[in-house]
């Protein structure tokens, strides 16, 4: 097309393309070496975790240094365990926060919380744990399962407040208002049709959420303290694969830090598990809600 | 089928009367307790009603009266407090932060805004179709459709309630395009299946009052012929109170149509003659098509 235009237009289309072909490949770099940190740590968990990974990595107990073999097996069950105290914990207070902050909008009591549950998330992880140990360690004169979940717990509760909040609010009003003509009283309505509605977007920030907490390490250094025993016991301290990566690659043996780097390759691929489904579901979601937005239940 | 058994003709005596202000006459009623015993359509009164969002007045001092078993249409320019005055009705317009109602508006012998009344009991007695689709997502069609008789305290068992799916859904002209997929979620449907959808969805629970808040605007033609159609084929059973920016429509489903300006109810009057013969000069100006 181009063969036809006069030669001044035609310097300028090349100059065009010139600049656009620059701008692109700068913001290409930008973005591989945005993504050059995870590529490189996964590369080099690979490579350092793949020696120590095996069948019996899974299902061993910790070894004592310079005994050959053994796994994080109570560590990864000393995660999942702590993970779920943390969402009995984290999920209903989070979900009736957000709830609340997304349909009482204006109210004094919302824009504290709004403003407490921002500070919260911004709080260092090891204040909660100091926190936590105040509450519930110190009182109960041990380290526990329940102290390490409730810190998780607590970690979890403003970003799930928040994530309430925002998918909430997506939900059209005029869904809510035929709702309410129907005869549905307010509860209902926001209990079977605005937080049914928001599900999809509630779930996948849950997960995400659980994925954050999953890696965190410094709330539990003084709440679920680790232990190299098998335990699932709620009262007494319990192994968790953050932990024992700590221990591991601070500690002067060799084999022990190579644990290290299988341990921290089982975490990251727990969290991208939960990255991966928390995808899926928000994929599913957009879907929904835009077909409803488009279908123009909007204002 | 009781909407079946009886002709259009049958249920429509007489012509209805209706007058604005200040003094609402006494009007003429339909007699329209069908044959089983269930409740009549309701006449519905707005009294000196004055609907309010803070500061703004959206619905000042408007006295209406719809004839039970009619349909009564609002016409007017966009904001001049149409959708206000019908979602008074149902009061959906409280469920708005500092929305305020003065007045009254009567269901039969009913004060809807009397302190004893509860508003979900209220509603649960109306249905409201809004100007745009709003299928709840997350549920099936058929969910959908039942949604209003699931709240009741009527237990309804499962064949009753696919019986009351499958004779609504062929009310509003839905049957044959969901028949086969009743399990799954409404927003795989078009734009205007969906509002019929709201239609049946509004319709199941068989309420005798009936608001449309332009119900056919975003709907393509045949879709909007349909809604009319079922609109016609109420009447006598059902009241209905329709808000509509299209004046033809106005003029083909409403027995008595009332022109609302800046809150105020101008004037209410019988179809046929709020069209040809206008009593107020503004009425005759909008319907001429010199403003709004």
């Amino acid at each position: 097309m181009d063969r036809q235009l006069p030669v001044g237009e035609r310097a300028t289309l090349l100059a065009r393309r010139r600049r656009s072909a620059i701008m692109t490949s700068l913001v290409w770099c930008a973005s591989a070496v945005c993504l050059l940190p995870l590529v490189l740590i996964t590369a080099h968990l690979l490579i350092g975790g793949a020696r120590v990974l095996g069948p019996r990595f899974f299902t061993a107990l910790p070894a004592p240094p310079g005994v050959a073999g053994g796994g994080v097996a109570n560590g990864i069950a000393g995660t999942l365990l702590l993970l779920v105290i943390a969402a009995a914990i984290g999920l209903p207070i989070g979900l009736g926060a957000g709830l609340y902050l997304a349909e009482r909008t204006r109210t004094r009591l919302a824009e504290a919380v709004r403003f407490l549950a921002d500070v919260l998330s911004g709080l260092p992880s090891i204040v909660i744990g100091i926190f936590v140990w105040e509450l519930i360690v110190r009182p109960s004169g041990q380290f526990s399962a329940l102290a390490g979940g409730v810190a998780l717990g607590v970690l979890m509760i403003p970003l799930i407040t928040r994530a309430t909040e925002a998918m909430v609010q997506l939900v059209p009003n005029a869904l809510r208002e035929a709702a309410l003509a129907l005869g549905y009283s307010r509860a209902r309505t926001s209990l079977t049709i605005v937080l049914r509605t928001a599900l999809p977007g509630i779930v996948t920030a849950s997960l995400l959420a659980i994925a954050r907490v999953a890696g965190e390490t410094a709330p539990l250094l003084f709440t679920a303290f680790g232990t190299p025993y098998w335990s699932l016991r709620l009262d007494a301290p319990v192994a968790a694969l953050p932990l024992q990566i700590f221990n591991y690659a601070t500690s002067p043996y060799d084999d022990w830090r190579a644990q290290a780097w299988g341990g921290a390759l089982v975490l990251i691929v727990l969290v991208f598990a939960l990255s991966w489904l928390a995808r899926r579901v928000t994929d599913r979601r957009r879907e929904r809600l835009s077909s409803v937005v488009a279908g123009g239940a909007g204002e | 089928m009781w909407w079946l058994g009886v002709p259009v003709s049958d249920v429509m005596p007489h012509e209805p009367a209706v007058t604005a202000r200040p003094t609402p006459a006494v009007l003429a009623r339909v007699d329209a307790t069908p044959e089983d015993g269930r409740s009549a359509a309701p006449s519905l009164r707005f009294d000196r009603l004055t609907a309010t969002y803070g500061e703004r007045v959206a619905v000042r001092d408007v006295s209406l009266e719809c004839a039970p078993g009619r349909v009564t249409a609002i016409i007017g320019p966009s904001g001049c407090g149409k959708s206000s005055l019908l979602r008074c009705v149902n009061r959906l317009h409280e469920s708005v932060a500092d929305a305020r109602v003065a007045g009254a508006v009567h269901l039969d012998d009913q004060d809807v805004y009397a302190p004893d009344v509860d508003a979900v009991d209220i509603r649960r007695r109306i249905g409201f179709v809004s100007q745009r689709p709003t299928p709840f997502p997350m549920m099936s069609i058929r969910d959908n459709v039942v949604a209003g008789l699931r709240i009741g305290s009527r237990r309804l068992d499962a064949r009753a309630l696919d019986a009351c799916v499958e004779r609504t859904l062929r009310r509003v002209g839905l049957w044959e395009e969901v028949a086969r997929r009743l399990d799954d979620d409404p927003a795989a449907l078009s734009g205007g299946q969906q509002q019929r959808l709201c239609l049946a969805r509004a319709l199941a629970p068989e309420p005798r009052l009936l608001l449309l808040d332009e119900p056919t605007a975003s709907l393509d033609p045949l879709s909007t012929q349909r809604v009319e159609e079922l609109v016609y084929t109420l009447r006598g059973e059902v009241t209905v109170l329709i808000v509509t920016h299209n004046l033809q429509q106005a003029a083909r489903v409403s027995d008595t149509t009332a022109f609302m300006l800046d809150g105020q109810l101008v004037e209410a009057a019988r179809t046929r003659t709020l069209f040809t013969t206008p009593a107020d000069p503004r009425t005759e100006a909008y319907i001429t098509g010199r403003f709004g």
